[in-house]
């Protein structure tokens, strides 16, 4: 509850630094701030201990599963704060504002992590996307910034359309929000009943973007500028899932049987649709909104599985995909050829950048001593562990090997091919932010166990 | 409490990375090459002393065990027998001689090539010591990634696509190799990634016959047999030669280790159904790779499918589980490792000389480089396994223990040695001898550490031909020991 409620007050904080304040330094050093501060809310949490001790009906519990993810993401929001700052100053020239919609979007996050009842989830789901929106934009006078906000809101709101739907159809046949009550196995099992699990499943799907309902994700993270696609990429998507596994979970966990084909479907064609398009892009930034198709895939066996080692997984998937997504839109976000070709030669004229971003693409591509190994490592052994459909597991580490294939190309360009040298700008704060990234990655790739006894629960 | 002794097979990981470490951050590139040289060879003092120091029962050294992730039931055992020291000592001899034979002052960026050297010899030998899946697998990919840029950086013109092609091969089929060692995790009786609770899993035939096939791919494209061989010619002729000489005389040990170790004591039952169709593809590999070797044109083409036949052999000797077979093969894996080295250090040389690799366009470097010829005579013959040779010695017992499993195996896989005369022979009658041309005119000296490294090679090749017994007494009791838990059960 801490968390809800400082996030919320950090962003109309925000808005007032923009307001007091003319110098450009101050909202980045606030964010920070708050970010920090952030997690050390969602530390009390995690320790039981409440400074608002509001009665929440139960519409929001805070056990240490919950908090622990928040104090996670709340780690990558520092990370993310940190690197990108500068880079929303220059796009925007008032990051202020966009700062602040940035906490309100974590506002969000953090409802969609702790929601016990459908209202809330929803509320939750609304608070986070309707900022991002405004953030898909933000480049105003790029016509690509405009189309993704659009297209953003267009699909979104269908989307959100088809979830109240799904909500309605729920709470006619039981009455209730309250996900534990609709938990009740096979007596609940009726045609309504059916139809709000599959609506809110398509909804859902769409937030995560998990094939076939991926369409908007491409166009809409290739429109937004960087700094933001790296937000909405990474510890949104994360958010998501979380949400997505913990209503699935908590509300028709008993009917599991009955959906996991479904899930078994979506999983497949995520793999197969984001590995396979993400191989013919051309630029970087596309081959990441492929990538994180990609990536989404694999983090839908959470829900395949939907047993702890999925729990523990997603959120170690969610941290190290996050990390290394926002490592690289960072870097990326400085360079002006997006293309791989820009990234040709980056070894001889900026080693540590080069360094840097292959720990990040090795994690993504989920080679061990990085977190991304073991975040594929807990999906794969969750899968497993169901011991059904072995084919979904050996479809997804062979689509894992065409993961590959694209973020080496980069690595290829990076170290292997001659290049001109070009204009990168890098504070020492951001190189020294780019290595902490780094070295938690690696920390995590020999040890989660951190992240583990984390949300042990 | 840190005793030397017993944490021996974790300092001989150690060494190498810390050796890696510390040439990453030197500056000059002559700096970085002695430092290697120096690293090596303490590393391999250190893999020769572990053995004076620990127990006299070869079966089982001595093992370590740290604890690293338990609530993932892994914990960081490393086992030090008879058959893994042997291949830890391949790796310890093999990386000074690559070292010292292959020094280039044209190759750019030294420190991070002697680095990513180094860092592929500690992943090695944690290959060969870990007795843990997890550990293993670990170690498995961390032989791969450094090879993995070294074999891009540096070599040919198209050596970026053949170090990717062999990329993706060995991880696809590593990836393989994790879901099959997940599963058996999922299966053993305490949840443990440990050595002897996996033997100790109960799975049924069928599980234990798809597990088969799959960590089988992932050892047969890194040995490879025969077809998943293709990446393997491409990226020996591409890589630097420095570096296709840890691919060829090491890393495929890799696969035919983690036969004996890993796949065969793991599925004991299945086999009886599928040697055939591994033997098979082994004999055909063999006779293939044969018949392709002599008919190469380019020297490193040509040492690549005489490698391919050599490896075939070894796995349908492991497959045919009989004694003989098992000591002739872990006696070969070294032996190979010596004599492949000595032939790519010629190879190197000449490239390094002459700046071709041609046989055609060879000639006559008998008459420039006397020493050199002979050197590279001795290396011949035992790539032919000639007795007193060493290979004479492993290939002798394989032969046996493959006639007794199936008369024509035996006699289809002798072939290929007949073949492998052949070929070899030709390749040094082309270019030792006959007459000199424009181009070999020019081959001058063939300097002081080749020859030392290639004197070491031939000492070894004549010792451990004339007189095996150390190295059986060494492997016995280890080898034994396996092939009787694949008997058993």
């Amino acid at each position: 509850m801490n968390s809800i409620i400082l996030s919320a007050l950090w962003g109309v904080l925000m808005m007032y630094t923009g307001v007091v304040s003319r110098s450009n330094k101050a909202p980045g050093i606030m964010a920070a701030l708050g970010a920090a501060l952030l997690m050390g809310a969602a530390w009390l949490d995690l320790n039981g201990v409440s400074l608002a001790p509001f009665d929440l009906h139960g519409m929001l519990e805070f056990p240490p599963y919950v908090s622990g993810f928040i104090l996670l993401m709340s780690l990558c929001l520092l990370l993310y704060v940190l690197l990108s700052n500068d880079e929303i100053d220059r796009l925007t020239g008032h990051s202020a504002d966009y700062l602040a919609l940035i906490f309100f979007v974590m506002t969000g996050v953090i409802i969609v992590a702790s929601f016990k009842t459908l209202l809330m989830m929803f509320l939750g789901v609304e608070i986070m996307s309707i900022p991002l929106y405004i953030l898909a934009a933000s480049d105003k006078r790029n016509l690509k910034s405009n189309e993704a906000g659009l297209k953003y809101f267009l699909m979104g709101s269908f989307s959100t359309g088809i979830m109240l739907m799904g909500i309605a159809l729920l709470y006619g046949s039981f009455g209730t929000f309250y996900t534990a009550a609709l938990n009740i196995g096979f007596l609940a099992l009726s045609p309504l009943t059916l139809a709000g699990i599959v609506l809110l499943m398509v909804s859902m799907a769409f937030k995560v973007s998990a094939a076939p309902f991926h369409f908007w994700t491409p166009d809409v993270y290739d429109g937004t500028p960087s700094v933001f696609t790296s937000f909405m990429a990474t510890i949104v998507k994360a958010a998501a899932f979380f949400g997505f596994l913990r209503l699935f979970e908590g509300a028709f966990g008993k009917l599991h049987e009955q959906w996991q084909i479904l899930t078994a479907i979506i999983t497949a064609a995520t793999l197969l649709i984001g590995n396979l398009t993400a191989v013919f892009q051309q630029s970087v930034k596309r081959m990441l909104a492929y990538s994180s198709i990609a990536q989404a895939g694999f983090m839908m066996f959470a829900l395949f599985a939907m047993n702890a080692t999925a729990r523990q997984g997603l959120v170690l998937y969610g941290v190290s995909y996050s990390l290394a997504t926002i490592g690289v839109f960072a870097v990326l976000a400085k360079m002006k050829d997006q293309t791989f070709e820009g990234f040709n030669g980056l070894a001889t004229h900026k080693p540590f950048l080069a360094l840097m971003l292959t720990v990040y693409l090795l994690s993504l591509a989920g080679i061990p001593l990085t977190a991304g190994f073991f975040a594929k490592y807990y999906m794969l052994l969750a899968a497993l562990k169901t011991g059904q459909m072995l084919w979904l597991v050996i479809l997804a580490v062979l689509s894992a090997a065409v993961g590959i294939y694209y973020y080496f190309r980069v690595i290829q360009a990076m170290y292997f091919k001659e290049g001109a040298d070009q204009e990168v700008e890098t504070s020492s704060g951001f190189r020294a932010t780019l290595l902490v990234t780094a070295v938690i990655i690696v920390l995590l790739g020999v040890h989660p166990d951190w992240v583990i006894a984390l949300v042990n629960y | 409490m840190f005793s030397a002794i017993d944490n021996f097979p974790a300092l001989m990981i150690w060494l190498p990375l810390l050796g890696a470490t510390i040439s990453f951050l030197l500056k000059k590139d002559q700096q970085a090459r002695n430092w290697a040289v120096v690293s090596s060879v303490l590393t391999l003092g250190l893999t020769i002393t572990s053995l004076f120091f620990t127990g006299s029962s070869h079966y089982l050294l001595t093992q370590v065990s740290y604890i690293w992730l338990p609530s993932l039931g892994s914990s960081f055992t490393l086992s030090l027998d008879g058959i893994s020291w042997m291949l830890c000592l391949l790796t310890a001899v093999s990386f000074p001689l690559i070292f010292i034979s292959t020094f280039d002052p044209a190759r750019t960026r030294a420190n991070a090539f002697y680095g990513l050297m180094l860092m592929a010899q500690a992943g090695l030998m944690g290959v060969f010591l870990a007795t843990d899946a997890l550990t293993f697998y670990f170690f498995w990919e961390l032989a791969l990634i450094p090879v993995y840029f070294l074999a891009s950086m540096w070599g040919g013109e198209r050596r970026i696509q053949a170090a990717f092609k062999f990329f993706i091969y060995t991880f696809v089929g590593s990836l393989l190799l994790l879901i099959g060692i997940l599963y058996v995790y999922l299966k053993t009786p305490d949840q443990s990634f440990s050595l002897s609770a996996f033997y100790q899993a109960p799975l049924s035939a069928t599980e234990q016959g798809w597990l088969f096939w799959m960590f089988f791919l992932a050892f047969a494209i890194k040995m490879p047999i025969f077809p998943f061989h293709t990446w393997q010619p491409d990226a020996y002729e591409q890589s630097d030669t420095a570096v296709t000489m840890v691919l060829s005389a090491v890393m495929v040990k890799m696969g035919v280790f983690a036969l004996m170790r890993w796949l065969l004591p793991l599925f004991p039952s299945v086999l009886k159904q599928y040697d055939n169709i591994v033997i098979g593809l082994s004999v055909v590999g063999v006779v293939y790779a044969s018949c392709l070797a002599m008919v190469q044109d380019d020297l490193k083409r040509l040492v690549a499918y005489s490698s391919i036949a050599h490896i075939g052999l070894m796995s349908a000797a492991i497959f045919t589980r009989s004694m003989e077979a098992w000591h002739g093969a872990t006696i070969q894996m070294f032996s190979h490792g010596i004599n492949i080295l000595g032939m790519w250090i010629v190879v190197a040389l000449i490239e390094r000389k002459l700046g071709i690799r041609k046989i055609s366009e060879l000639g006559g470097l008998a008459r420039k480089a006397p020493t050199l010829a002979i050197l590279f005579l001795v290396v011949a013959f035992a790539n032919v396994a000639l007795p007193l040779t060493n290979a004479f010695v492993g290939e002798f017992l394989m032969f046996a223990g493959l006639f007794k499993f199936n008369m024509w195996y035996a006699a289809v896989a002798g072939l290929g040695i007949i073949l492998s005369a052949v070929y070899t022979l030709n390749m040094i009658k082309r270019v030792m001898f006959g007459a000199t041309n424009g181009v070999t005119e020019t081959f001058g000296e063939t300097g002081r550490p080749v020859v030392i490294a290639l004197t070491i090679i031939v000492l070894i090749i004549f010792a451990t031909g004339v007189y095996p017994e150390p190295l059986f007494n060494l492997i016995e009791s280890s080898s034994d020991a396996l092939l009787r838990r694949i008997l058993v059960r």
